[in-house]
């Protein structure tokens, strides 16, 4: 099954990367920008039919290694 | 005494960081990142580097290499464990430090000399150095801006200029104990007047006096 797992860094902490894109952006005349912010989307392929499953398994992954606890939060998708 | 000196497919400073340690009179031997058993050392440094490439982040992949267990035992039975650099990131990824390193300020590489301050005594690296004392040392990282939503941490060494944003300006970060310690700046590559400085020396006596017999 393929699963998507969209990994962001929370709001409190500070993103240098975004920080940085929007003062490019802004210095190329593109006015108005609130923010912004460099995610991170890890897709995987996982054998398995219930997809209940597969995401709780994913969700073990992103607690053991995919995500850091101190920085960031997650959200596993399951398709098809 | 003896202090492992712990190399990942990635680490490069290890070589600096055993030749230091020898020079100043200190045993100091390389242990592959999949060894098991460090009950013959005293001690361990986990170098800089790039462990696992710093895929994913700096330091996640590295946490889950063998000898990180042992790692952990000597940190918890109050031996000391020095981080430098990349080595302060696969501490804080495993927990043994709180608290991430993430991307500096400016997004640029720093490397250049910077101006650090003792904030601390009570650890590992800076037991024989004086309240306040500054010293010169090299910084050589992209991923050194520490930051700690906890907040709660002990701060070892305070940079003087801040040059990559982190939080409380700190340097070297240590545990509740002071026997775990996570230093950004290489001491190992001021620890001798032909490098430009010989002001790490006395971070790194510190670590040898720290060792007692395991």
């Amino acid at each position: 099954m393929k699963v998507s797992v969209e990994i962001t860094r929370r709001p409190e902490i500070a993103d240098p990367e975004g920080t940085n894109i929007m003062r490019a952006l802004t210095d190329l005349g593109h006015q108005n920008i609130e923010s912004v912010r460099v995610d991170r989307i890890i897709h995987l392929d996982v054998a398995g039919d219930d997809p209940d499953h597969v995401k709780l398994r994913v969700e073990e992954m992103c607690r053991q290694l995919l995500a850091n606890p101190v920085l960031e939060d997650f959200r596993v998708e399951v398709g098809e | 005494m003896r202090t492992a000196v712990v190399v990942f497919p990635g680490t490069n400073c290890e070589h600096d960081v055993v030749h230091a340690l020898r020079s100043l009179g200190g045993e100091a031997d390389l242990v592959w990142h999949r060894e098991t058993d460090l009950s013959d050392f005293d001690g361990v440094i986990l170098p800089g580097g790039f462990a696992h490439g710093d895929y994913l982040r700096t330091g996640a992949i590295a946490r889950f290499s063998p000898v990180m267990a042992e790692v952990g035992r000597m940190a918890v039975s109050a031996a000391p464990v020095l981080g430098i650099c990349n080595g302060f990131q696969v501490l804080c990824e495993a927990g043994m430090l709180p608290g991430a390193l993430i991307a500096n300020r400016d997004l640029a590489f720093i490397c250049r000399f910077v101006e650090v301050e003792v904030t601390d005594t009570a650890t590992i690296l800076t037991r024989s150095a004086e309240l306040g004392q500054r010293i010169r040392i090299p910084l050589n990282s992209y991923e050194g801006n520490w930051v700690d939503p906890g907040a709660e941490a002990r701060v070892a060494l305070r940079y003087l200029d801040n040059p990559n944003g982190s939080q409380g300006s700190a340097a070297a970060v240590a545990n509740v104990d002071g026997n775990v310690v996570g230093v950004m700046p290489h001491p190992e590559r001021a620890s001798d007047e032909l490098l430009g400085s010989a002001d790490g020396i006395v971070l790194l006596e510190s670590f040898l006096e720290s060792l007692v017999p395991a």
